[in-house]
Parts: structure tokens; sequence; C-alpha cells
């Protein structure tokens, strides 16, 4: 905790961007800093600023360079790291639906003996979690969660999967995630959400903000059928409890 | 309707123009055209927005046939052979393929990237402000990949506007400027004196994600998993294997390997257009030096419709202005007004 409450470090990415790194860990004190430092840029509205990109344990910040240098823009980000930020308005809570292990989680039965247990208790303490989005990123929509309990950290595959499949909900180190798009990963993969967090043509278009609150719960293959066609023709699938 | 149909078209062959800005939090990469400058030079001598979306044509050859009616285009960026008709017409100048009539275009000379400009545009359903092709994400328009023979444009009829021909500085050259960081910290001395002493050349499986480097080995300080944070364009990772990869417009918005430098945004058009194989070499510079180019770039965008000249007869001096092209020129990245182009 100590160590993430020093001034964040400024490095540069380059002459238009700055990094403002909290930790050089994943750290939940760091990433609650991260987008408290996000939510107050958003909040102040920095000429030059353009766009920001919250991560795990440090906040990218896009700037025009002919509307704002790097030191002036440093010297303001520093500031609103000191001053409390503004709260997360209301934060919101997505249950997200999950078809747990066979076809959808084809690592399940090996997570579970890896970590010498049964798949059924993986699935009940993977679903008691209670998340929060702490970055999305890779390719569209794919977040990254923290807050899986100690027991399900495990190291990601030493070879990468090429391709796996779109809504696959896996472990990666101390993280979860819920990947958008069929994609490239490394992580183990213990089932399938039918939820988009990316679809075009819905409103909104991304479903998960960074900070959200997500948990968990099971369904069946034939239930994720459903709903799975239900979020093609774009419905939310997923249910927000609090907002 | 007038439409421009694509006859035939190489690999990395896409439309592309200033790139969709504001979703990288939700891991939508910007995309847009390698080369900025060949873009609005382009798009400049026709009328459009500097950063309006353009064929960005990869290194090999292509063709175009006007349809319907006569097409109204500019060329600019990396130069080749080309002719309309069998006549040659040169780059960086505008042209008007006759109805019916095919523009040939050679492979890339001295250069990777060549963009063609349509006069008023590529009409196209925009998505976050920008029609430009990431196949991943399943966007772009006309079309959501890059683009295959058969392919067709809509175009407005040709005006009839006299021709012009943009007088664009001469080319940059010299190394790649870079500036250290975000985490040149996970590099030792030596290995970043190695990174700036070196030569290096672009592997020829580099994409529009990422530009892989060859030459030697970079290796960390404290192995290659960093935990992932944000990328730029120019972000110059270097995964396990040392070999470090310069990420480019379609790169992913976050990666986990450490960041040893950043070229810088002037330079990241002229990098783009390196071709597989040339030798060059990287150099550091500080941040003051790099905003200072970053503004002349800026400035330059913004003089670009000073710098269209009449054509004066319709007897070009090919050869004369091929000459003048064969370097390609310098540079990227803005919008006339703003760095970042109006979303």
């Amino acid at each position: 905790m100590e160590a993430t409450l020093r001034p964040p470090r400024l490095l540069p990415s380059g002459d238009a961007a700055i990094t403002v790194e909290f930790s050089k860990q994943i750290d939940d004190a760091a990433n609650q800093r991260v987008l408290a430092l996000d939510r107050a840029i958003s909040a102040a509205s920095i000429a030059g600023v353009t766009e920001t990109v919250p991560t795990y344990r440090s906040l990218l910040v896009h700037y025009d360079p002919c509307q704002i240098d790097f030191d002036t823009l440093g010297e303001k980000l520093l500031t609103l790291t000191k001053i409390p930020a503004p709260p997360n308005g209301g934060t919101r809570h997505w249950r997200v639906p999950v078809a747990y292990g066979g076809e959808n989680g084809i690592d399940l039965e090996n997570v579970a003996k890896t970590l010498n247990t049964t798949p059924d208790e993986i699935v009940a303490r993977h679903v008691a979690g209670h998340y929060r989005v702490a970055m999305i990123g890779f390719t569209p929509g794919w977040s990254y969660l923290s807050g899986l309990e100690k027991f399900l950290h495990m190291p990601r595959r030493q070879n990468p999967r090429i391709l796996t499949p779109s809504g696959t909900i896996s472990i990666g180190g101390v993280q979860t995630g819920i990947q958008c798009l069929a994609g490239p990963s490394g992580w183990h993969l213990i089932g399938r959400t039918p939820i988009r967090t990316y679809q075009l043509h819905r409103e909104p278009i991304f479903l998960l903000e960074p900070g959200d609150r997500v948990t968990f719960f099971g369904i069946d293959e034939k239930s994720f059928a459903e709903q799975d066609k239900a979020a093609e023709r774009g419905e939310l699938v997923a249910e927000l409890v609090a907002s | 309707m007038t439409r421009l149909v694509v006859t035939s078209i190489g690999p990395a062959s896409s439309v592309q123009d200033g790139g969709r800005h504001g979703a990288q939090r939700y891991g939508l990469t910007p995309s847009g055209a390698m080369d900025r400058l060949a873009l609005a030079a382009a798009n400049t001598l026709v009328g459009n927005l500097p950063f309006a979306a353009a064929v960005e044509i990869g290194p090999f050859g292509a063709a175009f046939t006007a349809r319907e009616g006569a097409v109204r285009l500019a060329l600019s960026g990396a130069p080749r052979n080309a002719e309309i008709a069998g006549r040659p017409v040169a780059f960086d100048t505008s042209m008007t393929i006759p109805r019916g009539e095919t523009l040939t275009l050679g492979f890339a000379k001295g250069g990777a990237f060549s963009y063609l400009a349509i006069e008023g545009g590529i009409t196209g359903e925009p998505m976050f402000g920008s029609l430009a092709v990431n196949a991943r994400a399943g966007l772009g328009s006309p079309y959501q990949r890059p683009l295959q023979a058969g392919d067709e444009l809509p175009a407005q009829a040709a005006t009839g506007a006299p021709e012009l021909r943009i007088e664009l500085p001469q080319a940059a050259s010299g190394p790649i400027r870079v500036l250290f960081g975000p985490q040149d910290d996970e590099f030792a001395d030596d290995a970043k004196q190695l990174f700036l002493n070196s030569e290096w050349k672009i592997s020829p499986t580099s994409d529009r994600m990422g530009y892989r480097l060859e030459g030697p080995v970079i290796k960390h300080l404290h192995g290659h998993n960093i935990v992932s944070d944000g990328t730029v364009d120019g972000s110059i990772q270097v995964p396990g294997n040392g070999a470090p990869i310069v990420l480019m417009p379609d790169r992913g918005t976050t990666g986990g390997y450490p960041k040893i430098a950043t070229v810088i945004s002037a330079d990241l058009g002229r990098l783009a257009q390196i071709t597989a194989g040339t030798v060059f070499r990287f150099k550091a510079i500080g941040m003051a030096e790099a905003q200072l180019e970053l503004k002349k770039l800026a400035q330059l965008l913004r003089s670009l419709p000073d710098r269209l000249r009449a054509i004066d007869s319709m007897e070009l001096n090919v050869d004369a202005l091929h000459d003048a092209n064969v370097a390609g020129h310098a540079v990227s990245a803005v919008d006339a007004d703003t760095w970042y182009p109006p979303v």
C-alpha cells in the first residue's frame, strides 16, 4: 500500500503522451489511483489532453504538444493526484452470465487438476468473487478484471494459443478476464459468456467502463445458446444490478 | 453513379484516414495512414481536408478504372511508375482518369506506401469519426478489410478543376529520432547504447501493426514481462527474444513488453516508408527538440494549400518529377489545425 502512495512517476511515451506510473506491479491500490486520476482529468478538462488510457498500474495521457508542453502538463497531472478525485459516480455493477467448462472452457479440468481440486470448486470460487474492470485493452472490449482470489491465481500458459473463442472467460496470473473478439491468448479458458463487451450498431458500443464492478453467474449450454442469439441481435444480456 | 473500380491491387492496401481517436480506453486502436504527410498532400491536391479518407497502397502494383464518369484524383507518398491509358503521370500532382480508362501503378520505389486521394473524398459510413480499415475490429468503410480486385469506391464526377502539383520540402534524411522511455530503465546503459549504435533493418514480416527490427539482441535487465500499459504509435517494445518491434497504427492499445524508446511523431511517416532490408539507425533526442519537430510538421501540414502550383503544360517532364520524388518525403501524423484530427 505504502509503496503506491508515493507521487507517481511521469514517463515520456514519445512527444505526445505521458505515462503516469503509480506502480510497477498489478496492485489494486495503484489501479484505484489510476482510475481516480482518470476521473480527475476528465473533470478538469485540460486543454490539449486528447485521450486517456487507464491500465492496472499507470494512466497513459495523450496530448497535443501544440497546445500544452510536457512539463506544464506533467505539473498539472501531479497536482491532480494530490487532491481528492471526484467520486466514481454510482459505480455500475454488472452480473455476467458464463457457461463454464466443457467446450466453452476447455482448460477448466486442467486448472482444477493443477490447483488440486474439482472443476465445481473452481467455478464456485470464480462465481463468488467480486471483480472490478481494472483496464480494457489489447483488442476491443478485452476487459482485465482485478479481485481474483489467491487460490485461483495461475501462471499463464507456456505456449499461448493463436486463436481462442469470442466471449472467453479466462484466468491469467492474478487476473481474470472477459475477452470479446476471437484472438490469441495465453490465459486459461474456463468458460464463455454470451455478452458482447464490444458490439457495433448497439448502444452502447462498449458495454463495460474501467472501474465498473463485475460478478459472474453460471448458465447452462441451452441458456448460453439462447442468450448468444439475443446478444447477436443487440441485446445487452448482462444484468445491471446497480447504477 | 461514378465510381473508381479496383482492377488489381496487392496486399497491405486499404482505405485509411487520420484514424479514429477517443476509444483507446476500450481497446480500440486508432489505425489511420502510415504516412500522414503523404495522405495530406494527396488530399490537398484534390481540395479535400488533409486527413480525409484515401486509398493507402502497399508496396506492390495496382490499377484503378473510372466507371460511369471521369474521376479526378491525386497521388503522393512512395513514388511509382504511373500511367493513365498508357500516358505517364507524375506523383505529387492531381490528374483525371477519363471514363472507362485505367490508372496503372507499378511497384513502390524508395518507399512502401503511396496514397491515392479521390476528389470529393471516399463515401462511406464513419465509425468513431473514421473510415479507416481495422479488420480485426470489423471497422472500415466501404470495406471492413483490405482492398481486393473488383472492389468499387463511389466517387463524385470529376469537377474539371485545373490540375495542380504540390511542392513538398526536401525529404528529411539521417537517423530515425527517438525519445527514450517510458521503460528505458528496464535496460542497462550498454543495451541502450547498443540500440543507438547499431544498424537496423525492417523485417519482411512487418505490417501495419508493427515493424519488426533485425539487428543485435537487446537484453532486458529484469526479464521481458512488465504489467501491460498503454502504447502509442512509435512505441519500441522489446519482447523476450530481444528483437525490438516498433508499434504502428494498427497496434494493440496496451502491451506487456518493456518499451525502450518511442519514435518521435515527426519521424513516424519516414519510418513507415523504410522498406524491408534497408539499413537505418536511431538517434536519441530530447523532449524539447522532439516537440519542436512536431510543431514544424504541424506548420508544414497547415501550409500545404499554399504549396499548390498550377501545371502550366500538359507535356509534363515526368522524369524530372519522378526524380524529385524518389526520396519520398519526411514524416507523418497531424491534422492541419490540431495535432489530433477532429473526431
